[in-house]
């Protein structure tokens, strides 16, 4: 988000619509692949129907006035008792599948980026001070992270879930915990290079503070890998929480997720009532394959080796 | 060699107590798992009882030495739900968990290593193509939702294969695993179908990859400029020096297919050791908890090391440890 306004006040103090900013190079060249514009726009879709659900979803499943259990597993595109029609079925419970999925990409979504953005936020202020301090800090950090890095997520989440128990906030933690380390390594990388340039030693001799030359000098420079790692850390913590949740120890009934509403009409399956797990699930992989084509391109624009 | 593999062990031992620590001490914290395994109607007495006799009254530092005494000794503790030995409830389900992520990494090997070849030696053709694109989806594809698929398309519509559980077992050169009957190979299929995907998708990737570097090198132009058959090219020389990073990767991703094993394992009622771990992490089992996670951290730890060693055999340009000694 910074990275986006940061080159718009550098654009605003040039005035002029000709002069190349770093934000139009960025643009332009992100739309050098149409598929890649197609997903950008079909996220912010999925953005906006999760932000407004209230707004758009046929009726709010979870108040048990709107919802008729009369109408409970019924296929796709009938009319219930109620009157409505259920486009997508209904589930077990009676409930328009439609805006229970609406509901549930709130859930995923939000609960993937707030994870997102604190583990971004504690692992680049550790990998800054990793890169900057040096020393036995330096190594002591990496150890941690690598020693973490060579256990599976899902295990790290599993070990963490079992330690702490259900609930939202310690899925929160979880998927903090799992992430954290991507970010670490990945800022201290290009914090290591940038340290050495010589803007920093500018910065140094003017008697900056420590805190000022970090966050205010390097952090800004390592932000394109970092927005790489964060589009397809956003993805897996979407799946790992969906994971978490279908095995039934992620997020409570009560705040279902698309993982949830997969594992909730799961057993429906056996007796051949496909759409209850089948739409949540198209839903929940749509998403997860947007984001992941955002994050291919950007890494290809943000990759300095591609010199373009 | 054998001072790099010491050292190795030295910090595996250290890894593991430190995992044991955190792993005791933070399972003790979540909810009392007394009030969960009693009757509800029990009286305070029979309740004191109980407790006495899971050895909660104690101090935690004191059930945590006598965790750890025990562990030494082989023993982990006794499940609160099952009342047998943690470690010999998880051993019996491990046969179960490896059998399946070997068909799984077969799988990823047979299917992968093939598929990564040919869309690296034509990287044009719309086969390749639809390849490269088919491993993109592998990697997007949430496991447990394909799993979901497969049994509604293969057991439920088209009712080819059994939906859940694990085939009927026979005893091999010792080892007793359904993968030694042909109606074991029925159960296992769409289990480990589900579990290799990810693999699949990831062999391609690192085939084509490695494909795509290697024929442009100069011991590829002189075999073919030797005449040598292409098949000789591309069989022997070419698939020896990919398969390096191949092997590695499988090595290491063989662990993580234990641990995704917990989800298939979930969704096809295989009787494995992932499922005792979700089971237990619902009915707060501790013993089998810790046990289970010990037990993976050390398969991991040995795996990462098994793996090091054969990359060095393989590639005999690679000098473990000499660098930071």
């Amino acid at each position: 988000m910074s990275v986006t306004e940061a080159p718009a006040a550098i654009a605003e103090k040039n005035d002029a619509s000709a002069v190349e900013t770093p934000l139009r190079r960025f643009v332009s060249a992100y739309c050098e692949s149409k598929l890649a514009v197609g997903a950008a726009l079909f996220l912010l879709v999925l953005i906006l129907l999760a932000a407004f659900a209230p707004l758009i979803a046929p009726q709010n499943p979870y108040d048990l006035a709107q919802v008729d259990v009369l109408d409970s597993r019924l296929p796709p595109g009938e009319v219930g008792f109620s009157g409505m029609t259920y486009w997508l079925g209904s589930d077990g419970a009676g409930r328009d599948l439609l805006s229970a999925m609406l509901y549930g990409l709130r859930i995923s979504l939000s609960v993937g980026f707030l994870s997102g953005l604190i583990a971004m936020a504690i692992g680049a202020a550790i990998g800054l001070i990793a890169a900057y301090v040096g020393g036995r800090v330096d190594s002591l950090i990496m150890r941690i992270v690598d020693l973490q890095l060579s256990f599976p997520a899902i295990l790290v989440a599993l070990m963490l879930i079992a330690v702490l128990g259900k609930g939202v906030d310690k899925i929160i933690i979880a998927l903090v915990t799992v992430q954290w380390a991507y970010y670490a390594r990945t800022v201290r990388g290009s914090a290591l290079v940038e340290s050495q340039k010589e803007y920093v030693e500018a910065a140094r001799c003017l008697g900056l503070s420590h805190v000022r030359i970090l966050f205010r000098h390097i952090l800004p420079n390592c932000l394109p890998p970092l927005i790489v790692v964060a589009t397809v850390q956003a993805a897996h913590a979407i799946a790992l929480e969906a994971t978490l949740s279908f095995l039934g120890v992620g997020l409570p009934q009560t705040e279902p997720s698309l993982g949830l509403l997969i594992s909730n009409g799961f057993e429906y399956v056996l007796s051949g009532k496909y759409w209850i797990s089948t739409f949540p699930g198209i839903a929940l992989l749509v998403t997860i394959v947007t984001i992941n084509l955002v994050g291919d391109q950007l890494r290809d624009v943000l990759n300095p080796r591609l010199a373009r | 060699m054998t001072a790099f593999i010491l050292r190795r062990l030295m910090q595996s031992v250290g890894v593991v107590a430190v995992m044991s620590l955190i792993v005791f001490f933070g399972v003790h914290i979540v909810g009392d798992p007394v009030y969960l395994l009693i009757n509800p109607q029990a009286d305070q007495e029979d309740i004191e009882a109980a407790i006495r006799a899971l050895g909660l009254d104690r101090p935690i530092w004191e059930q945590y030495w006598h965790f750890l005494t025990g562990a030494l000794q082989g023993d982990l503790g006794r499940s609160f739900v099952f009342g047998e030995p943690a470690l010999k409830l998880i051993l019996d389900r491990m046969p179960a968990t490896l059998e399946l992520a070997i068909a799984a990494l077969l799988m990823a090997i047979i299917f992968g290593i093939p598929l990564g070849l040919y869309a690296g030696l034509k990287p044009q053709s719309w086969v390749s193509k639809t390849i490269m694109a088919g491993s993109i989806l592998g990697f997007s594809l949430p496991t447990f939702w394909v799993g979901i698929m497969l049994i509604m398309v293969f057991a439920v519509m088209l009712g080819w294969l059994p939906s859940t559980g694990r085939g009927p077992t026979a005893t091999f050169l010792g080892i007793t695993s359904s993968l030694f009957t042909l109606e074991g190979w029925r159960y296992v299929l769409l289990p480990a179908t589900n579990l290799a995907l990810l693999k699949i998708s990831l062999v391609v990737r690192l085939t084509r990859a490695g494909t795509r570097e290697a024929i442009h090198q100069d011991y590829i132009r002189f075999a073919r400029a030797k005449g040598l058959p292409t098949h000789r090219v591309i069989g022997v020389h070419l698939l020896k020096n990919i398969l390096i990073p191949v092997v590695t990767v499988l090595g290491l991703e063989f662990g993580n297919l234990v641990a995704f094993s917990v989800v298939t394992e979930t969704i096809f009622a295989w009787p494995g050791m992932g499922r005792l771990l979700i089971s237990s992490i619902q009915s707060l089992d501790r013993p089998v908890i810790v046990a289970y996670l010990i037990i993976i951290v050390l398969m991991f730890i040995i795996i990462n090391l098994v793996v090091d060693i054969l990359y060095s055999l393989l590639d005999p340009r690679v000098r473990l440890g000499e660098k930071s000694a």
